[in-house]
Formats: C-alpha cells, sequence, structure tokens
C-alpha cells in the first residue's frame, strides 16, 4: 500500500444484490476490518470518489443509474463488481429481469467471487483495484494533453 | 403557504445501502407528501420456481435478502413441508429457532447501527457493529457462512450443533450480551438521540392497523402481534411475550428492536437448555400438492409465502409478501408533516429492505 499517494474513496451502489454483499461491503468499514485506517472511506458523492463498488447485477430500471454514476466519477477510476451476481447474474441468472453482470454496462477492472463475498475478500479487491487505478493514474500522466503545446 | 419544491431522495442516497427513490414534495422544509418509486432491485425471482425444483429452491429462497436469509429459507422449507405432510424432528426445529434468532440479533443490530449513522452518531453506529460482528462469528462457526446460512433444508437442517458448541455459544452470547447492554442507553436515553426521535415519524394504533403495517412499525404503534405466537418451529414451547411499546414515533420503533434483541438472547438460551437430542433431518418423497400460507415473524415483520404445488417438482406459484411491502404504506403516513432533515430517520424506522420487497 506504500505507493499509494492519496486516500482513495468508495462509492457504494447496490444494483440489484440480495444485500448480501451489501451489508458485508458495510462490514469492511467498521471496527473489526476497518479499512479506515488505510484512508479508505465510504461516500454518497460519486465526484469525490475514486472506486466503484457495485454489488448485484444490471436490469432495465438501473442500467442508466449505474451509467450516470460512473460517467460522474473523474478519471482515473477503478470499478469494482462485488459478488457473484455482479460479475455473472449468478442464482439469478435466469430470472427475466437480471441482464447479467455489471460488464454488461461498464468496463470492470476487478472481479471479488462470493456469495456472499466476504470481507476479506472485497478488501483484497478494492486493494487490486487501487493498483488499477494508480497504472490508470499513470497512463493519464504521460498522455500529452489537448491543450498543452 | 411556501413555495412547494419537489426533492428527490434516492436511489443512490449515502443514508441508504440500498435503493429507493421517493419524491419528496415539500413546502419550505415541510414535507408534504412522499411518493415512492421502486424497481430497481427487481430481479423477478418468483419465477425461478419455474425452472428450479422445490429443493433448489431454498437456495433462491435464502437469498431474498441477505440480511434475513436463514427466515427466508425457513418460511419457505416450512411451507413446503405442510404441503409434503412432512414433520421436521425437534431437534431441527431446535435448530432452526437458534439460528433465527441469532440472525434476529445481527439483523436488529445492523439496523440500530445504521440508524444511529442516520442521525450522524457514527460512532454508536460502529460500535453496533462491533458487537454485531461477533454474533457473526457464531453464525459462522455453526452455518459456515456469515451473511448466507444455507442450514435450512426441505425436511429438518442441513448440520447439526454439537451440545458442547451450544453450551460454549451460550457463555459467549452472555459476553455479547454485556457489551450490547453497554449500547443501550445510548439509544434509550441520550439527550441528543431523543431529540431526534422522541415525537419524530408518529403512526397511531389506528392508522398502524388499518395500512396493515406489520413487525415493530405495529409494535412501536400498541398492537401486540408477533407471529412466533403462532407456535412455529420451537417458539411454543419457549417462555417469551411480544415486545410492545404504545407511543407511536421514531423512539417507540428503536425502544421495540432494542427491548426484542435481549429477549432473543434469551430466547436462544432458552432453546439451548431445551434441546432435545435426535436426528435433524427426515427424508424426503413425492412432490408438494395443495396450496399453504407460510407466515413467520422476521425481523422486519411478518412475512408471508403462498405456495402452490401441482404435483410436480416444480411449484406451481410461489409467492412472497415481504414485511417492508407491509410497512411502505405507513411510512408515507409517518413522513408526511415532518421535517426534510428527519426524513432519512423516518424512513429507517420502518427498516427498510428494497431487496426483499422488490425480489
Amino acid at each position: 500500500m506504500s505507493f499509494l499517494k492519496k486516500s482513495p474513496w468508495i462509492l457504494h451502489y447496490d444494483g440489484s444484490s440480495c444485500n448480501g454483499c451489501d451489508i458485508e461491503v458495510l462490514a469492511c468499514l467498521t471496527p473489526l476490518y476497518d479499512i479506515e485506517r488505510f484512508g479508505i472511506i465510504n461516500t454518497g458523492n460519486p465526484k469525490h470518489a475514486d472506486v466503484f463498488l457495485i454489488t448485484g447485477s444490471v436490469n432495465e430500471q438501473n442500467i442508466p443509474i449505474i451509467k450516470r454514476l460512473y460517467e460522474q466519477m473523474p478519471d482515473p477510476k477503478v470499478v469494482v463488481a462485488v459478488g457473484i451476481c455482479a460479475t455473472s447474474g449468478g442464482i439469478f441468472q435466469e430470472c427475466y429481469n437480471v441482464k447479467g453482470g455489471i460488464d454488461k454496462v461498464i468496463p470492470v477492472d476487478v472481479y471479488v467471487p462470493g456469495c456472499a463475498a466476504r470481507p476479506e475478500a472485497i478488501i483484497d479487491g478494492v486493494v487490486q483495484g487501487l493498483g488499477v487505478l494508480e497504472k490508470k493514474y499513470a497512463a493519464l500522466k504521460n498522455k500529452p494533453s489537448k491543450t498543452a503545446a | 403557504m411556501g413555495t412547494r419544491t419537489i426533492i428527490p431522495f434516492g436511489p443512490q442516497h449515502p443514508v441508504l445501502p440500498e435503493p429507493i427513490h421517493l419524491d419528496l414534495v415539500l413546502e419550505d422544509e415541510k414535507v408534504v407528501d412522499a411518493l415512492p418509486s421502486i424497481g430497481y432491485v427487481h430481479r423477478g425471482l418468483e419465477r425461478l420456481a419455474e425452472v428450479k425444483d422445490y429443493n433448489e429452491l431454498v437456495y433462491v429462497a435464502e437469498r431474498i435478502c441477505g440480511i434475513c436469509s436463514f427466515i427466508h429459507g425457513q418460511g419457505y422449507c416450512q411451507g413446503v413441508e405442510t404441503l409434503l405432510n412432512v414433520e421436521v424432528p425437534p431437534r431441527a426445529k431446535y435448530l432452526r429457532t437458534i439460528w433465527a434468532e441469532l440472525s434476529r440479533i445481527h439483523s436488529h443490530l445492523l439496523w440500530l447501527g445504521l440508524f444511529a449513522d442516520s442521525f450522524g452518531f457514527e460512532s454508536l453506529f460502529m460500535h453496533c457493529w462491533r458487537v454485531r460482528e461477533k454474533i457473526v462469528d457464531i453464525i459462522e462457526e455453526t452455518a459456515g457462512g456469515r451473511v448466507i446460512f444455507g442450514s435450512c433444508k426441505v425436511g429438518g437442517v442441513r448440520r447439526d450443533i454439537s451440545n458442547d458448541t451450544l453450551k460454549r455459544i451460550r457463555g459467549e452470547l452472555a459476553a455479547i450480551e454485556s457489551q450490547y447492554n453497554e449500547l443501550k442507553p445510548t439509544f434509550l436515553k441520550d439527550a441528543s438521540v431523543n431529540r431526534r426521535t422522541v415525537g419524530v415519524g408518529m403512526l397511531s394504533r389506528e392508522q398502524a392497523i388499518a395500512l396493515g403495517a406489520v413487525g415493530p412499525t405495529l409494535r412501536g404503534s400498541g398492537v401486540a402481534q408477533d407471529m412466533r405466537k403462532l407456535g412455529y418451529a420451537a417458539y411454543k414451547e419457549l417462555q417469551w411475550e411480544p415486545v410492545v411499546e404504545t407511543a407511536g414515533d421514531c423512539y417507540a420503533r428503536t425502544v421495540v428492536r432494542v427491548r426484542e434483541v435481549t429477549m432473543s438472547f434469551d430466547i436462544i438460551r432458552q432453546a439451548i437448555e431445551k434441546i432435545p437430542a435426535g436426528p435433524i433431518a427426515v427424508k424426503i418423497t413425492g412432490n408438494p400438492t395443495g396450496e399453504f400460507f407460510s407466515r413467520l415473524e422476521q425481523p422486519r415483520g411478518e412475512v408471508v409465502y403462498y405456495l402452490k404445488g401441482n404435483n410436480t417438482k416444480n411449484l406451481e406459484r410461489f409467492r412472497i409478501r415481504t414485511p417492508t411491502f407491509a410497512n411502505s404504506p405507513p411510512l408515507v403516513i409517518m413522513l408526511k408533516g415532518c421535517e426534510l432533515p428527519d426524513v432519512p430517520v423516518i424512513v429507517l424506522t420502518i427498516d427498510p429492505c428494497i431487496s426483499c420487497t422488490e425480489r
């Protein structure tokens, strides 16, 4: 974690999950797991966030919301799909209102397996996401800016 | 009369881990109307009964909601067992009771934490969840999962808890309860907390009955109705009384839940004392036939499963009426006339579980 220069903030959105992964995401923030010690906090504002944690699968009703939240987040940003529903639809794959994993709508960087995903797995997923974030940040810095020159 | 403004609340809102949308019609700071709109979490899992047989459907039922997962599985199993005319062994009934009450404690502690967060008391939120983690540890040790138990099956339960483990758990629960008792006075007596809850979000006894409120929302308005009194699982053999408060405000609903946690500790203790030896499951043959309403008390209130079998592996109809759905009309009444900063507090006092509601 020593390579991090800033505190990554998280935006959490529940796609159509059963709540199991959501309460595990919240459990990460509470004293036993306490990811706040790494400077990670859960923000409600997409414009403050670096990491987008999504639980649950996508459906017609929440596609525009997921897209809008993703677009509102500043670059560089990382998407972490938490739980099997966010990965593929999981047990609800055959439901008529489930379109599948989050990657049907926005690009996903890290997949966290599990039903429900354990807090340790979620933290591991976020830490991997931070590695991706750092790479994206470096790529953004090296890219020649359009206004310069 | 002030200017009317409509403020959208949700679907992504910091106070709610789940997406629900409310259009709040305001006159200055006063809420004059609230229009809920839902459908963000709808999956359509009732229809999975067409593709999954009645044994596989237990897994789906448990995932209706991750917070009350065990009780969903239990309600579904009890319904199918009635259709199959199967009597569950007594030890399985006691184990179901113990797991159901453990999940009630974890759900109520989770709620108390989120509720504290809704009025900005973040350290209280953290303390509630710290205590809750110990309950989750017991759940993980006995059932294997932290939030999804997977231990209920048609005909009984999947795993046993040895008597030695039960005895140790009783000791652990005593320690957890004393930690919980340290948190209780903050919810019940702290002046800054009471200023946010007393007299806020009123729901009279008559309104609660007329609008069909259930669970702590109903009991907070002075109606002693608790589905556990139907005597399913081992509840009829244990000593307990429904928790009732009469004020009908946010404070009363909080007190109901605070006292219910204590009661759940007591029910588990009694169940551990009385648990009989014997098998934990019976063999299941045949297919469900006929129809049945299975009613249970969830942490959030009464849940109803309607099951209809037509003597095939798949149920013909699987329908669920969840407590948050029943508590939504009372919520709209509670919100009318409140002030905008009180909206998160009032919304949380019905303990909304959107993934149950929309399935």
